[in-house]
C-alpha cells in the first residue's frame, strides 16, 4: 500500500461501517482520534444510537435500569452521517459499494463489518410467532420481555441454560416469578465452562428457586386459540405451562448479507487475520475490508492461531480500535488484535468472570477457594499449559491468571496460591460435552483453522 | 550521591517534603533488594499492579510476622482484638469484608455513603465557618483532620454528644502509628495511649452491645445484625473492624485532603477553575490519588513462595514493598506523569490499591476530599501558602503535611 493512498484516505477518504452498535460506534471514535479526517458513515439496521447490551439481561430485566437508558456514551464526537434503520443488504467488493434495504448505495474507500450477531430464533416459525414466545438481543426484545415480566406472568419458560438464558432465569426468581429452565446438556453453561463448573451452576439455579431441567430437549411450543403460547413440550414428554418463553438459543452471525460478495464469511463469521482484515473466499487478505466484535472470526497466537469467535464485549471494543487503527494506517504501523478473551456476567448475585477460552481445556484445577462455597477461581489446561481461568465471586484474582495464559504457565498449576484447598491439589477433567454438538451460548467457539466455511457442517440446535 | 542505600534515603525523614526524585532513582531497579534480609522494593506501575493481584502474595500477619520485624511497617493498634480483615488472606478476609461491604455500600446499602452528602456538607461549613476572623490557619488541625472524625462517628453511629470523648480516645491512638512516637516512647504518653486504647474498646463494645438490642440506620448495626450466608461476626470481629474502619479511615483521608490543598495552592490555576465548577472536584481528586497518594507505600506483603518477577527470584517468605506513589508516576504507564493534570485522559492511579485489599473506604474517601476541596476553594478568598513545603509528619507510609499554614485575605459567604 503506498504511504501516499493512506495519507490521501486519511485526509479525505470515505470510510463506511456496517453495524452501529458497540463496535461500529468504538471504531466510528478512534478513526477520529487517530486524526481521520474524511467522510464517515455509519449503518445500522436498528433505528436507535448505539446502546449496551449486557444490562439488557441483567438491571433492565429487574426494572432497575429504562431499556432506554442503555446507550452507549460517547467518548468523542464522530462527526459521522448516521444512516440508522437502514439494513446493509449486499457488497460488491470490485465496485466497493454496500447496498441497502431502501436502495440506496454507498461507496467505500474503506469498510468495517461489525454486524454481530443475533438471537438464534426458535426454528420452527409458526409456534415461534405465538405471542409470548421472545428472544433477548435487541432493546426492543428487552422492552417487550420486561413488560411481560412486570405484568406477573405464572411462569416463564427459558429453554437453553447459556450466559443469557441463566440470567434470565436469575432476573425472574429476583422478582418472584416462577421459572423453568430447560438445557439440552447436563447443565447450564456447560458449553462455555464445561460440566464440573456448570454443576455448580445447576446447584445455584436449583437453590434459587429455579425449576432446572437437563438433558431435555423443548419439542414443541403448544398455544392457545387466541394465539398465545400457553405450554412447553419437552422431549421427557412432560408438559410445562408457561405464559412466557423465553428462546436462548444462543446466536447466528449477520453475514447473510454478505452472502455472494466474495468474502470468506458464513455462519460462523467473518474470518479476518489478525490485524482484522477480511479474508475473502479464497482466503487471500483483503486490504480495504475490516471486521470487529461479534462477527468477526480472528486466529489468536495465544491459542495456537486457532480462530476464535467471541461473544464478548470487551473484544468487541479492542478489536474495533485495533481495526480502525490498521485501517488508516501504513502496513508497518499496524498492529495485531491480541486480545485475551474476556468474559462476565452475573445471575443469582454471583459474579462470573473468565478469561483465555475455557472452552479449549481438557482439565480444570481449583486454585483458589471451593467449589463447594462458590467462590472459586478454577483454571483450565490444554496439553500441559493454562489457557483460561474462571471465577466465581473472585474476579480480582483474574488478572494473575491472565498474566499466566500469556506467559503458555504450565499446567497443573504447581505453586501454592492463598486459599487453596485440598480440593484444588489434582487437576479433573473439565468435562466440556462433544464439541460437534453445539450448545448454545459458549460464547467463545473455537471455529477451526480455515479461513473460508465452505467445508463446514454447521449443526443447528436441536431442541 | 551518597552510598546511603535508596531504600534508607526514602525512609530518611530529610526527605520527606519531596520522596519523588527519589522514587524516580528507584524505577532505575524495578526490583530492588539492597540489603540482606531487607524487602524487595517494587516501584513500577505494571509490577505493583501485578503483585496487587499475585495469590502468591500474603497480607497475613502471621506470615508477615514469620517475615521478620519491619520497623516501618504500620501494625494497626487493635489492643488485643483478633486482625482486621486488612492483615488476613482469603478466604477469612473474603468473609469479613464481605460482611462489611454489605453494611457500607452496594447492593445492600448502596445509599449509605451518599446519604452522608448533606452532613458532610454542613461539618464542612461549619469548620471553615470556624476560622472566624482568623486569616491565617493550620489546615491540619483546624479542618482536615476534625472532619474526617466527624463522618466515621455519624457513619459508624457514635452519638454527636459522645463525639468529643469519642475523639480524645482516638487521636492519641492515631499518634501511636507514627513511628517516631513508637521510637522513642515517652512512658506518660504510652500510658496515655494504653488507656485511650481500652477506653475505646470499652466504649465500642458498650455501642455494639446496645445495637445488639437496639438496631438503628448505621454500620454498627448493620455489622452486629450480619446474617448473610456465611453467618454474623463475633463481638470481637465487629469490634476489630470498627477500629479498622476507624483509623485506616480517617487517618488517610487528613493526608488526602491536605495533600489535595497542598497541590492545589501551588496549581492556582486548577484551583481557580475548581472553585467556578466543583463538578471538576472528581477529576481533581483522582488526579491526586496519583499524584500524592496518602498511602505512599504498601509495605505489609510478603510471599508465600518463591516468584519470578523481571527475571529475578523473590524467596518465599520475603518481604515486599509497593511503593504506589512511585507506580504512580511510572514514564512507562503514564504520558507526562510529573505533572498535576487533573484533565488527562487516562486517569488512573494506584492510590486506593488494587486487587482484594483495594482501599475499602474509597467511596467515602473520594466524596468528603471532594467536598472538602471544593468548599475550601470556593469560600477561601486568595488563599496561598503560608510556608512551602509545610513540616510533614514523620511517616513515610502515611505521608502528609504534619501541618498546613495557609493565609487567605477572607472567606466567602
Ligand atoms: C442480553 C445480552 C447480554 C450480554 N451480556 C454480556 C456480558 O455480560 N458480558 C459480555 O462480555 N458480553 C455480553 N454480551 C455480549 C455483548 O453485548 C456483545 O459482545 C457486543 O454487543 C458485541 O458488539 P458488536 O458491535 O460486535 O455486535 P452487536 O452489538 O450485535 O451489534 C451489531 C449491530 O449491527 C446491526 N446489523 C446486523 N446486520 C446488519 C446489516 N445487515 N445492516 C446494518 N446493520 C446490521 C445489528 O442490528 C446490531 O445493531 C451480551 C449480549 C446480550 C445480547
Amino acid at each position: 500500500m503506498s504511504a501516499d493512498y493512506v495519507e490521501w484516505l486519511r485526509r479525505e477518504g470515505r470510510i463506511v461501517i456496517v453495524g452501529a452498535s458497540l463496535a461500529g460506534l468504538r471504531a466510528a471514535e478512534t478513526l477520529r482520534a487517530e486524526g481521520f479526517a474524511g467522510e464517515l458513515t455509519l449503518i445500522g439496521d436498528e433505528p436507535y444510537e448505539p446502546y449496551d447490551r449486557p444490562p439488557l439481561s441483567k438491571s433492565v430485566l429487574l426494572g432497575k435500569a429504562s431499556p432506554r437508558h442503555t446507550e452507549l456514551p460517547h467518548r468523542r464526537e464522530t462527526d459521522a452521517k448516521w444512516r440508522l434503520g437502514v439494513a446493509a443488504t449486499g457488497l460488491d467488493l470490485t465496485a466497493k459499494r454496500v447496498r441497502l434495504a431502501d436502495g440506496d448505495e454507498v461507496e467505500y474507500d474503506r469498510l468495517l463489518i461489525a454486524t454481530g450477531v443475533r438471537a438464534r430464533p426458535w426454528p420452527k416459525e409458526d409456534e415461534a410467532r405465538l405471542d409470548g414466545v421472545c428472544l433477548l438481543r435487541t432493546r426492543d426484545d428487552a422492552s417487550d420481555l420486561c413488560r411481560r415480566l412486570k405484568a406477573g406472568p405464572r411462569r416463564v419458560f427459558v429453554i437453553g441454560a447459556g450466559f443469557a438464558g441463566s440470567e434470565i432465569a436469575s432476573a425472574c426468581r429476583e422478582m418472584g416469578l416462577a421459572v423453568t429452565v430447560a438445557e439440552r446438556a447436563g447443565a447450564p453453561l456447560v458449553g462455555a465452562l464445561g460440566g464440573v463448573i456448570g454443576a455448580v451452576a445447576a446447584d445455584l439455579q436449583t437453590e434459587n428457586g429455579v425449576d432446572l431441567r437437563t438433558h431435555v430437549t423443548v419439542t414443541a411450543l403448544e398455544g392457545d386459540a387466541v394465539g398465545r403460547v400457553r405450554a412447553v413440550h419437552l422431549s421427557d414428554e412432560s408438559v410445562v405451562e408457561a405464559d412466557v418463553v423465553v428462546v436462548s438459543l444462543g446466536s447466528q452471525r449477520n453475514t447473510d448479507w454478505l452472502a455472494g460478495s466474495g468474502l470468506g464469511a458464513g455462519p460462523r463469521g467473518v474470518a479476518c487475520d489478525a490485524g482484522c482484515r477480511a479474508f475473502d473466499f479464497r482466503g487471500i487478505v483483503t486490504d480495504d475490508v475490516f471486521v470487529a466484535g461479534d462477527v468477526a472470526r480472528s486466529p489468536h497466537a495465544l491459542f495456537g492461531y486457532q480462530f476464535l469467535s467471541l461473544e464478548h464485549w470487551g473484544n468487541a471494543v479492542a478489536q474495533a480500535e485495533t481495526a480502525a487503527h490498521n485501517m488508516i494506517c501504513r502496513g508497518a504501523e499496524r498492529r495485531p488484535h491480541l486480545w485475551m478473551p474476556a468474559f462476565w456476567s452475573s445471575m443469582f448475585g454471583v459474579n462470573i468472570k473468565s478469561v483465555g477460552v475455557p472452552p479449549m481445556g481438557e482439565q480444570l484445577m481449583i486454585t483458589q477457594g471451593s467449589l463447594a462455597e462458590r467462590r472459586f477461581v478454577g483454571v483450565y489446561g490444554h496439553q500441559g499449559r493454562v489457557v483460561a481461568a474462571v471465577s466465581f465471586d473472585n474476579t480480582r484474582w483474574l488478572e494473575f491468571y491472565a498474566r499466566q495464559i500469556e506467559r503458555g504457565a504450565p499446567f497443573p498449576v504447581e505453586f501454592p496460591t492463598m486459599d487453596r484447598r485440598p480440593e484444588g491439589r489434582q487437576p479433573v477433567a473439565a468435562d466440556f460435552p462433544d464439541p460437534s454438538l453445539p450448545t448454545h451460548g459458549p460464547t467463545v467457539t473455537l471455529s477451526g483453522y480455515s479461513p473460508a466455511d465452505q467445508q463446514l457442517v454447521f449443526h443447528p440446535a436441536r431442541h | 550521591m551518597t552510598h546511603t542505600s535508596l531504600f534508607r534515603q526514602i525512609t530518611d525523614f530529610a526527605n520527606r517534603a519531596d520522596p519523588y526524585p527519589l522514587y524516580e532513582e528507584l524505577r532505575k531497579t524495578p526490583v530492588l533488594h539492597e540489603e540482606e534480609g531487607g524487602p524487595y522494593v517494587f516501584s513500577s506501575y505494571y509490577d505493583i499492579e501485578a503483585l496487587l493481584h499475585d495469590p502468591r502474595v500474603s497480607s497475613d500477619s502471621a506470615n508477615l510476622a514469620a517475615a521478620g520485624e519491619d520497623p516501618l511497617a504500620q501494625g494497626e493498634e487493635t489492643g488485643g482484638l483478633p486482625p482486621s480483615f486488612l492483615r488476613l488472606d482469603p478466604p477469612e478476609h473474603d468473609r469479613l469484608r464481605r460482611i462489611a461491604n454489605s453494611a457500607f455500600g452496594p447492593p445492600h446499602r448502596p445509599r449509605r455513603v451518599d446519604d452522608l452528602r448533606g452532613d458532610m456538607a454542613a461539618t464542612v461549613k461549619g469548620l471553615i465557618d470556624g476560622f472566624g476572623q482568623a486569616r491565617q490557619i493550620d489546615l491540619v488541625d483546624q479542618f482536615a483532620y476534625p472532619f474526617p472524625v466527624t463522618v466515621i462517628c455519624r457513619l459508624l453511629g457514635v452519638p454527636r454528644e459522645d463525639e468529643p470523648r469519642f475523639r480524645s480516645w482516638v487521636d492519641p491512638l492515631v499518634a501511636t502509628l507514627d513511628p517516631e512516637t513508637r521510637q522513642n516512647p515517652d512512658p506518660e504518653f504510652a500510658k496515655q495511649a494504653q488507656e485511650a486504647r481500652m477506653q475505646l474498646g470499652m466504649y465500642l463494645a458498650g455501642l455494639v452491645e446496645q445495637r445488639t438490642k437496639e438496631p438503628q440506620d448505621d454500620l454498627l448495626s448493620d455489622l452486629v445484625d450480619s446474617r448473610g450466608p456465611e453467618g454474623a461476626m463475633t463481638m470481637m470481629e465487629v469490634l476489630s473492624t470498627a477500629v479498622l474502619l476507624l483509623i485506616a479511615g480517617h487517618e488517610t483521608t487528613v493526608n488526602l485532603i491536605t495533600n489535595g490543598m497542598l497541590t492545589l495552592l501551588r496549581h492556582p490555576d486548577v484551583l481557580q477553575r475548581l472553585r467556578q465548577d466543583p463538578g471538576l472536584s472528581v477529576r481533581v481528586v483522582e488526579e491526586l490519588l496519583r499524584y500524592e497518594p496518602p498511602v505512599q507505600i504498601v509495605p505489609q506483603r510478603t510471599t508465600i513462595t518463591d516468584i519470578e518477577v523481571r527475571g529475578v527470584t523473590i524467596p518465599k517468605g520475603a518481604r515486599v514493598w509497593l511503593v504506589l506513589a512511585a507506580g504512580n508516576r511510572d514514564p512507562e504507564r503514564f504520558k507526562d506523569p510529573q505533572r498535576f493534570d487533573p484533565d488527562r485522559e487516562d486517569l488512573q492511579h494506584l492510590g486506593f490499591g488494587s486487587g482484594i485489599h483495594s482501599c475499602f473506604g474509597a467511596p467515602l474517601a473520594r466524596l468528603e476530599t471532594q467536598i472538602a476541596l471544593s468548599e475550601l476553594a470556593r469560600r477561601l478568598e486568595n488563599p496561598r501558602l503560608a510556608e512551602d513545603p509545610p513540616p510533614y509528619r514523620q511517616n513515610a507510609v502515611l505521608r502528609g503535611p504534619r501541618h498546613l499554614n495557609i493565609v487567605f485575605d477572607g472567606l466567602r459567604p
